[in-house]
């Protein structure tokens, strides 16, 4: 079944040549990012004879108003951006399926309990709540991964909960249920499986979403802090040089849309492959 | 209906207590002390602790809630720790700035988007559905504040066709003055409703092109653009007021980015502000606002579709 799944995945993907060209990019920018300190420059080197240099031989993206180069930059930047959005995803993750599967398993007052602090915490704007955490707590990489993942889990649970729900009703469920398995194991075994394909797809998207959080918040000042670069960062550098250096804006752009982009065409592949009953949109 | 009504405004008043203690709490446990503005260099300690008698700060927590809550019920928000200015009063000047630029970006999002959503429904998987779902994923994919960015450096800077900042031309006060300055502003936030409202609208589409009644038209030999435009349309337009209740709540934090990069004077950048400048006050008072303009937009779309659609009782 798990692996008829996949087979699905796989075949959408093989019919899909935007959904291939996808999967390359990220591979592209994901290895770029790791392999960043393979490149001979050093995103942090300031040099005041080649600032806003435009884009050319020596500088691929060109040079920014410190003279450092902007193509370090982004590969360095990319690590941290990537990086915000795989760990925000997985703590995000984890925190809502736990939330989601306790809520939808046992039901009554913890389910009502849990969700009306759900509700509470999705009627205050996130992106409100996203600026005063980042205000209280120091800027630092951590910090932002913490905060965004505070923000992100509430929609996955509640996919989680409606899922838990529907599977908590199913034959195998209830006679493991008569059998006398404790509620941990009928979970670890019955449930939990039956939820991963909701689990990946939610999972895809967030990336997207915790990327783009991410470089807002940078982006306005109060992401990961100088010289350290992300993409957003570089973006609220490049904005007091619009007339004069416009590619610096360009390229820091450009990565986050091909990113974000790449991540929800990618997630709505997996949602389609692995969840066929919502069939194509 | 009017039990719906009765039973949502009862679900409602409890939230608007809870995310009052949340922004209560928020702002509580924020860094640094409110009495520090009021000090000057040359004042006495009992004099300090005067300042935070008056403010109320020498109280237990949750008596100073309570106090905070009369105030903001009876309108007062507080005053401002940078300008000592009336909270309250500040947001209703910055008000007509934000719900005016959103209005328009929501009004533009939502012409667009049902001729593109009608016409990508009727026609799924076909090369115009195709082409809108890839806008829709452009849409959804592109940082607003980039194309922000992009567009002020086109428009503004290099074909000198648009101010790139502010609301007015100092000096000028014609309606003109502002459309100009607010079309890029406008465009962007539009740009991010509009991807939300093709996707809604497309799949409501193909589900009322189901419905017997299309059917029926069909039998009777309408032609198919007659069909879509006359009664699917009709159809499709009604849930779209729901969408529209939904977006209040963006009203404040959907343009904190937008207004910041342009510049454009409303609540959010009147919030980037107050962030910026820890002004507790302020931020407070906007979380407050932008989080019951969330819970009542969310409560008239809700009562608004039991209206629309009178099936929705016996479901909820």
């Amino acid at each position: 079944m798990k692996g008829s799944k996949w087979v699905n995945v796989a075949r959408e993907l093989k019919g899909n040549k935007l959904g291939i060209a996808a999967v390359i990019l990220l591979l592209v920018i994901t290895l770029a990012a790791i392999f960043a300190f393979l490149s001979s420059k050093d995103p942090n080197q300031i040099n005041a004879l080649e600032r806003l240099k435009p884009p050319g031989q020596g500088h691929w993206f060109g040079t920014d108003d410190y003279g450092r180069d902007t193509f370090a930059r982004a590969l360095y930047g990319g690590r941290v951006s990537l990086m915000v959005g795989f760990l925000s995803m997985i703590i995000a993750t984890a925190i809502g399926v736990t939330v989601g599967i306790i809520s939808g398993y046992f039901g009554g007052w913890i389910d009502s309990l849990l969700m009306r602090f759900l509700d509470i915490i999705m009627s205050i704007p996130s992106f409100l709540i996203l600026l005063l955490l980042s205000v209280y707590l120091k800027p630092s990489v951590g910090n932002i991964i913490i905060i965004i993942s505070l923000l992100m889990w509430m929609s996955i649970s509640r996919v989680v909960r409606a899922e838990t729900m529907a599977l908590k009703q199913r034959e195998y469920v209830l006679y493991a249920k008569a059998s006398g398995q404790s509620s941990f194991r009928i979970i670890w075994k019955h449930i939990l499986p039956g939820l991963l394909s909701v689990i990946i797809v939610s999972a895809t998207n967030n990336i997207a979403s915790a990327i783009m959080m991410e470089s807002s918040l940078s982006f306005l000042g109060f992401g990961v802090h100088q010289p350290d670069a992300t993409w957003g960062s570089m973006l609220n550098g490049a904005q007091g040089y619009i007339a004069q250096a416009p590619y610096m804006a360009v390229f820091p752009g450009l990565l986050i849309f091909l990113t974000v982009l790449c991540f929800n065409i990618l997630g709505d592949i997996l949602r389609i492959g692995l969840e066929p009953k919502l069939g194509k949109r | 209906m009017r039990r719906l009504i009765v039973r949502r405004l009862l679900q409602t008043l409890p939230m608007l207590f809870f995310v009052s203690i949340v922004c209560f709490i928020l702002v509580k446990v924020a860094p640094g002390d409110p009495v520090r503005s009021f000090v000057t260099p040359n004042m006495h300690a009992a004099d300090i602790e005067r300042i935070r008698h008056n403010l109320g700060l020498d109280k237990p927590a949750y008596i100073q809630y309570f106090i905070w809550l009369k105030e903001c019920l009876t309108g007062n928000f507080g005053y401002s720790l940078v300008n000592h200015k009336p909270v309250l009063g500040q947001i209703v000047e910055r008000l007509p700035a934000t719900a005016g630029l959103m209005a328009s970006a929501i009004a533009l999002a939502v012409i667009l988007a049902i001729p593109m959503g009608l016409v990508a429904g009727a026609n799924r998987n076909r090369w115009v559905d195709k082409l809108v779902n890839m806008i829709a994923y452009i849409g959804i994919s592109l940082p607003l504040f980039w194309l922000a960015i992009l567009l002020m450096y086109f428009f503004s800077i290099k074909m000198h066709w648009l101010p790139s900042m502010g609301m007015r031309t100092i000096g000028t006060n014609s309606a003109l003055d502002v459309i100009k300055h607010g079309l890029l502003p406008c465009v962007v936030l539009a740009i991010g409703f509009l991807t939300v409202y093709v996707r809604y609208i497309r799949s409501s589409t193909i589900s009322q092109l189901k419905e017997d009644y299309v059917q029926i038209q069909y039998a009777f030999g309408s032609a198919k653009r007659i069909i879509l435009f006359r009664h699917v349309l009709k159809h499709v337009l009604l849930p779209v007021i729901t969408l529209l209740g939904m977006s209040m709540g963006d009203l404040v934090a959907g343009a904190i980015v937008t207004e910041t990069v342009f510049s454009w004077p409303g609540i959010g950048s009147l919030g980037m502000t107050a962030v910026r400048g820890m002004d507790y006050p302020v931020i407070m008072g906007i979380t407050l606002f932008s989080s019951v303009l969330l819970i009542l937009g969310n409560l008239l779309a809700d009562i608004l579709y039991g209206i629309v659609d009178p099936r929705i009782k016996t479901t909820r």
